[in-house]
């Protein structure tokens, strides 16, 4: 036994045995990530229901389960039910049904169903009765309907692009300039101004773009009355529903789909996952602003980090006397580390956001108070109330490359007349970068995965705009922002319809996982070159 | 060791007798410091053999340790000096005093004039960074920067501004010539100066060193991580160098020191014991500790 222990073995058993759990643990959770998410864009087949008592349902099979049955002696034979994803909100108030397998007399799958995806209310699940043009019937029944359908839709859905596009472009950049002429105004007014020419000429401009204004408006109107298609469905349970052509984001009828129309439907939905805009309350569409606001924090974070905390640790490093002193303050730096984010978040909204973001409103934007500017959460807030909470990462990672650089390196530039800053300048800081890189790695992935402190710092469930856009100064960034992390938290545990929601949970962890991974490896990529660079075992 | 020590003993004396008469004749040996110091020198030696460094009662405290006691003496310029005794007795401190390098160790107390050219190198008002341009480096580890071959030995010149490109192409190639190592490395300036061996790396140092052109060249035991053939370039290249420049060197090597230097000090727990012309040292060492270590008695 002795000679066993000594041998070695049951070290190297213990040691891979750990590493083996860890692996399998994340393997399984990337892989329960993956199906889920990855899963849930697949068009799955239209089932029709009948059951016993000749009810009559329609939609798409969510998931199976045992009922369970306590107490049940046992030789009981098993019972299942299913959930199913019958749509039809507006119609029949919920989104999901269950219904005991026992129940069911007749499955079938009618290959003219239509699953129709829209602006509002979700899914529909029916079979087209006519397709419309205003009272004129174009189409009827559900197989020539489909393919009156087919040859409307594209143009309908173009012009109903154009009337979002003029709303929100056109008439939108219009707001934005009147209320900045407003804001003016107000500002000239509020330095006792008012009969200057200045007002008159701003004034002139505000009649400029009610103009404009009017115009747009029109056109808005003329596209409107050009779409009056709409499409008449029958629903099971002898609804009838009729909707625009304007409402329809997407037709299909799955189950007369190949697997190539299948793939090519699959591509479709996941593009527009990723760059599209949430509709229903985030628990459709897409995630784009989500997308776009982690990796704008997680990029202004960075920015902020790495300076704080490379120029932190060099002083801690190269220029504090070494002493009680330091060591206390790196003790309490390393323990920072260990405070819960939403102390962070706390303490960024007391100071960030009232004190100086409040400041900054007083002395800046007078003109909109009450009406905060800078005083109330937004990206840069919770950027750097990050930073705070990552800079012990950074610091203590450039510490220890610092500390790993031979002392002789310094001496050989002192030496050669160099001045302690043109050393830590040109030597040290090149050779230290592979680690000031690492530690920004772990800052961000820390950063990137934090959800609790941006909550109060400015993250919201439905941002109106991204915060860089094309009106002057372009980086807005007092705007409030979507995040990943929240938003699976929004969706996952906020929803009214939590079972339409799931899938939306874990494709938006996973696209959380691969946000992190991109940026993680872009910053690896960097530091393997810089590393390459001067290949040695120095570093 | 004691066998090797005493071959060089051996066979510098058959050189020493045919020349260390001519030299004497010369009053070369009057001009040589003493084992004390200058004091009292002839004023004939002083004109032709004028010090590049003079060092007067000099101590030097690590904390409460004192590491080098009382030491005096001068350095003549365009010869090799070398400096030898037992581990830890004070040769990279000294050395370290002359381009002030002790500066950076937390708790040092020097007291003591040094003297290089002329000027005191411990005055308040001294550049530091223009003293160690007079007087360059090379470590007993080489420690080239984490750069390029071409960027480690424009590194000096750099430093005291910018000269244009073409310039400092000329300035690295003279520099690698001068420490024998362009013909190694002409091809591949542009790679990691950490992709080289160790006694390129040595060389590469060198060449750093000599790129900004001092008036004095420290080095410290810089062949003590090389092997016979890199040593014997560095040797044949302190003998080119010491034609433009004043060379101290640590070693503990004394096949080394008999071969290169043309001066010896010998250290003893920080004190001078000895300082003298290398052959007389070698040959007739008035001290009998010097000619214990030097035999390899001890040490
Ligand atoms: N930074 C330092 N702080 C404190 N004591 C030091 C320091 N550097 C050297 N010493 C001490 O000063 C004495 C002389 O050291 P030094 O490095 O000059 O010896 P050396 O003659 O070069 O030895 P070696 O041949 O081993 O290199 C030693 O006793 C050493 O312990
Ligand atoms: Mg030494």
């Amino acid at each position: 036994m002795r000679r066993f222990w000594k041998s070695g073995d049951p070290f190297i058993w213990l040691s891979g045995g750990a590493l083996a759990f860890s692996l399998v643990m994340v393997a399984g959770l990337v892989i329960l990530v993956l199906v889920n998410g990855l899963g849930s864009f697949w068009p799955s087949p239209i089932v029709r229901l009948t059951l016993a008592g000749g009810k009559e349902l329609m939609g798409q099979v969510a998931q199976r389960e045992k009922i369970p049955q306590p107490g049940a002696p046992p030789g009981t034979p098993e019972r299942y039910r299913i959930q199913v994803r019958v749509g039809n909100r507006d119609l029949y108030g919920a989104d999901f049904v269950w219904v005991e397998e026992a129940n069911i007399v007749r499955r079938d799958f009618p290959a003219e169903a239509v699953l129709i995806e829209r602006q509002e209310w979700g899914n529909l699940y029916g079979f087209i009765k006519e397709v419309r043009d205003g009272d004129r019937v174009v189409a009827r029944g559900p197989v020539d309907g489909w393919k009156g359908l087919q040859a409307t839709l594209p143009g309908a859905m173009s012009t109903s692009r154009e009337i979002r596009r003029v709303e929100k472009k056109d008439i939108g950049a219009i707001n934005y300039a009147q209320e900045q002429i407003r804001l003016r105004m107000k500002k000239l007014g509020m330095r006792d101004r008012e009969g200057s020419p200045e007002v008159a000429q701003l004034q002139q401009e505000l009649e400029t773009l009610a103009a404009k204004y009017r115009v747009q408006e029109a056109r808005l109107a003329e596209l409107r009355q050009s779409s009056r298609q709409s499409l008449v469905v029958s629903a099971a349970g002898d609804k009838v529903k009729e909707l625009s052509l304007a409402q329809i984001v997407r037709a299909y009828q799955p189950n007369a789909m190949g697997l190539w129309a299948k793939s090519g439907l699959y591509l479709s939905k996941l593009w527009e996952f990723v760059a599209g805009e949430p509709r229903e309350s985030n628990t459709e569409g897409g995630v784009f602003p989500a997308i776009f606001g982690t990796v704008m924090m997680v990029m202004i974070m960075s920015l902020v980090v790495a300076p704080l905390g490379v120029l932190a640790a060099f002083y801690l490093r190269e220029y504090a006397k070494q002493g009680a002193f330091v060591s206390a303050v790196r003790i309490a730096v390393n323990n920072l580390a260990g405070v819960p984010s939403i102390v962070f978040g706390v303490f960024g909204v007391g100071f960030f956001i009232y004190l100086v973001g409040g400041s900054i409103d007083r002395l800046f934007y007078p003109e909109v108070l009450p009406t905060p500017t800078y005083g109330t959460g937004g990206i840069l807030w919770a950027s750097l109330t990050l930073a705070l909470l990552t800079v012990p990462v950074v610091i203590v990672a450039t510490e220890e490359g610092l500390a790993a650089i031979p002392g002789g390196m310094r001496e050989a530039s002192l030496a050669l007349g160099a001045t302690k800053f043109e050393t830590t300048w040109r030597v040290v800081l090149p050779a230290v970068m592979p680690s000031i890189l690492t530690g920004l790695i772990l800052a961000m992935a820390r950063a990137a995965g934090e959800v609790a402190p941006l909550m109060i710092t400015g993250v919201v469930k439905l941002a109106p705009s991204l915060p860089i856009d094309g009106f002057w100064p372009f980086l807005h960034l007092e705007r409030k922002f979507m995040h990943l992390g929240f938003h699976i938290y929004d969706v996952g545990f906020q929803s009214p319809n939590v079972d339409a929601a799931r899938p939306m949970v874990y494709t938006t962890a996973l696209l959380l996982l691969l946000v992190v991974l991109v940026l993680n490896l872009t910053a690896i990529l960097l530091r393997n070159m810089l590393r390459r660079k001067y290949a040695s075992s120095t570093f | 060791m004691a066998t090797r020590a005493e071959m060089a003993v051996e066979e510098l004396r058959g050189e020493v007798s045919v020349r260390a008469s001519g030299e004497g004749q010369r009053g070369y040996n009057r001009g040589v410091p003493g084992d004390t110091g200058v004091q009292g020198q002839a004023g004939e030696a002083r004109t032709r053999m004028e010090p590049m460094i003079e060092i007067r009662k000099l101590n030097l405290k690590y904390g409460e340790k004192l590491a080098l006691e009382d030491i005096s003496l001068d350095i003549l310029k365009h010869k090799v000096t070398a400096f030898i005794g037992p581990s830890g007795c004070g040769k990279s401190t000294l050395l370290r005093c002359l381009n002030r390098l002790n500066d950076l160790v937390d708790g040092v107390t020097i007291t003591g004039t040094i003297r290089i050219g002329g000027t005191d190198i411990n005055d308040p008002n001294l550049e530091i960074t223009e003293l160690r341009k007079r007087v360059g480096m090379v470590f007993q580890k080489s420690n080239p920067f984490p750069k390029t071959i071409y960027d480690n030995v424009a590194y000096g010149p750099r430093i005291q501004g910018l000269p244009p490109r073409l310039a400092m192409d000329e300035i690295v190639e003279r520099s690698l010539k001068g420490a024998a190592l362009w013909g190694e490395v002409r091809d591949r300036l542009q790679e990691s100066a950490l992709s080289l061996s160790g006694g390129q790396q040595q060389r590469l140092c060198i060449a750093r060193a000599i790129a900004v052109e001092p008036e004095i060249l420290l080095m410290d035991e810089p062949c003590s991580a090389l092997d016979p053939i890199a040593t014997a370039k560095i040797e044949e290249l302190m003998a080119q160098l010491k034609k433009q420049y004043t060379i101290v060197i640590v070693t503990h090597n004394m096949q080394q020191a008999a071969r290169v230097s043309d001066y010896t000090a010998f250290l003893y727990l920080g004190a001078l014991i000895e300082y003298n012309l290398t052959k007389q040292i070698f040959v007739n060492p008035s001290k009998k500790q010097t000619e214990d270590y030097i035999t390899g008695r001890f040490g």
